[in-house]
């Protein structure tokens, strides 16, 4: 194992230009796709607090998707949008809405009722009450959701090297294609770390967020 | 302050209310007249035809069981419930004139302990209502150090923190500060001391009653707890299936309930109790001539004649030597406690 690891590190840095594009190529599609889908959700997720039939509903829809496996969106995909980026950010992106969404909506249905009226008895607007009450108090739970979907997606971008579409993955592919342990691990491990990482960074960002208990 | 709701300037010429003049000289904080709240899909209204003057500068409170329309009623003052029909005024200005939440910018709210934003700081809790109104930041800093001084909380130690770091009592003082930050003249609470344990509720009524001596704010206090009530208000609204059954003094309430449920709520046959709403000097005898102290327990005379019963059972002494400002002013048997009895409560 140690000795694989040794010529995974040694292929990484013969291909340095390559690895690096890789990485570049894989960060952006997880970024697009948490990025969108953060734009789609949180709004959404506020609108489906106010009212449960709606969140019943958009967040059946959402989930539905969910249980599509990502490769299948993924192929799905292509005859609209080719082998393209195109094709696996839009399976990433559905892929990091539900817990997005899941989460922004819990995270203002369960404010306090009794905090929510008290902001409009002291004359909060129902913007001032949003900005100023509600969304700093949804914000823990808002970015533990976030959280979630980036480590999914980390590891899902992945997927996008099965369209030619690039990322890490393309050494998880031609790993399997050479029958090369090490090869393939070029791909695994950065790709665990990048989802350590995000792990670490998001939580610690949860807490700073978090009023004290 | 040119922010108190009412204010001659600020509303003058605003609306002409025909009525106006003949007004004058009775001076009404708050006004219900012919109030009623339907909830949509409610069986019965939640407040029936409450008409009902609030004068100002007085502490009123509304009390009744859980379920008779207290809690609608005093919500409908600053509007988080609309009446279904009826008018509110303030200083004879109907309510609907302002908007929401101009109206409530003007007006104290304090609710049960929850009622602070746990995400804020007790500096920024108690700034909300100066921010909402554009208070410059100099005035709001002074503002928030001025309150929680009043409140007995020393600013320097409780500024930065968090409600979950404080005390429920202490939390409590700073919802009182919170609600008087905009200098409201009016004040609403809704049980604000329901979830707090016997003793520090006990002291923060009287910190509450301290408080009103010294601000005169016109107070409307909702709870369900017949004994706070007649520790606090200035006159008991009691309220039964959304009907307002009595409003009188602590004392008539209970000498002389308006009916059976009246009766039974307050306790009226509970003497004690009703002793606890005598002043010791009304029922003192002045000092006999020569009157020398001979280690007689001594007691104030503003405290009620529940404790002075309680000391001279206790201590077993004939007399109680009644003393203000280290002076004795007269004394106190248990005949004058028993005279007082007949005379004031049972009429």
């Amino acid at each position: 194992m140690g000795e694989t690891l040794l010529r995974a590190y040694e292929y990484a840095t013969d291909h340095q230009e390559e690895f690096l594009r890789a990485l570049g190529e894989h960060l952006l599609l997880v970024g697009l796709a948490l990025g969108i889908a953060t734009l789609i959700c949180v709004p959404l997720g506020i609108v489906t607090s106010r009212s449960r039939a709606v969140a019943a509903t958009v967040i059946n829809i959402f989930n539905s998707l969910r249980v599509v496996p990502s490769l299948a969106i993924l192929f799905l995909a292509i005859p609209y949008f080719g082998l393209s980026l195109t094709s696996a950010w839009i399976a990433l992106t559905i892929l990091a809405l539900p817990p997005i969404l899941i989460n922004t909506d819990t995270a203002f249905r369960t404010i306090n009722p009794a905090i929510k009226e008290v902001a409009y008895g002291m004359g909060m607007t129902g913007q001032q009450r949003l900005w100023r009450v509600e969304a700093p108090l949804a914000l823990p739970v808002i970015i533990a959701g976030i959280r979630t979907a980036t480590v999914e997606v980390i590891a899902s971008a992945t997927l996008a090297a099965f369209i030619g579409s690039g990322g890490l993955g393309i050494y998880v592919t031609r790993g399997f294609a050479l029958y090369d342990n090490a090869i393939l691990l070029v791909g695994a491990v950065p790709v665990a770390l990048l989802a350590l990482l995000a792990e670490m960074v998001m939580s610690r960002l949860q807490r700073a967020v978090q009023p004290p208990a | 302050m040119g922010f108190s709701y009412g204010d001659a300037e600020t509303q003058g010429g605003v609306s002409p209310c025909p009525h106006k003049l003949e007004r004058k000289g009775i001076v009404s904080a708050i006004r219900f007249e012919h109030v009623t709240k339907q909830f949509p899909g409610a069986s019965a209204p939640a407040v029936l035809d409450c008409t009902l003057t609030v004068e100002d500068g007085s502490f009123v409170v509304i009390l009744g069981p859980s379920g008779c329309g207290k809690t609608t009623l005093l919500k409908m003052v600053n509007r988080l419930y609309e009446p279904t029909a009826g008018a509110i005024y303030i200083d004879d200005s109907e309510i609907r004139q302002l908007s929401a939440t101009t109206l409530r910018r003007q007006i104290g709210y304090v609710i049960q302990q929850v009622g602070l934003f746990p995400h804020m700081t007790v500096a920024q809790n108690i700034a909300v209502v100066p921010r909402l109104l554009g208070w410059p930041r100099e005035r709001i800093e002074r503002r928030v150090d001025e309150l929680l001084e009043l409140v007995e909380l020393p600013p320097a130690e409780y500024r930065s923190r968090y409600p979950s770091q404080l005390s429920g009592g202490q939390q409590q003082r700073v919802g009182l500060a919170r609600a008087l930050a905009g200098d409201p003249k009016v004040l609403l609470m809704d049980e604000p001391f329901g979830a707090i344990d016997a003793i520090t509720r006990a002291s923060l009524q009287d910190e509450l009653l301290r408080l009103q001596r010294r601000l005169k704010k016109t107070i409307l206090f909702v709870t369900h707890d017949v004994d706070e009530a007649l520790r606090l208000a200035d006159r008991i609204v009691v309220m039964r299936e959304g009907r307002i059954v009595q409003y009188d003094r602590p004392i008539a309430v209970l000498t002389q309930p308006a009916d059976a449920f009246v009766h039974e709520l307050v306790g009226a046959d509970d003497m004690v109790r009703q002793l606890s709403l005598v002043r010791v000097e009304t029922a003192m005898a002045p000092l006999p001539a020569g009157f020398r102290r001979n280690g007689e327990p001594s007691i104030a005379p503003d405290a009620d004649l529940r404790h002075a019963l309680s000391l001279l059972l206790r201590t077993g002494a004939p007399a109680l030597a009644v003393v203000d400002s280290q002076q004795p002013i007269g004394v106190l048997t248990l005949d004058h406690i028993r005279a007082t009895a007949k005379n004031e409560i049972e009429g």
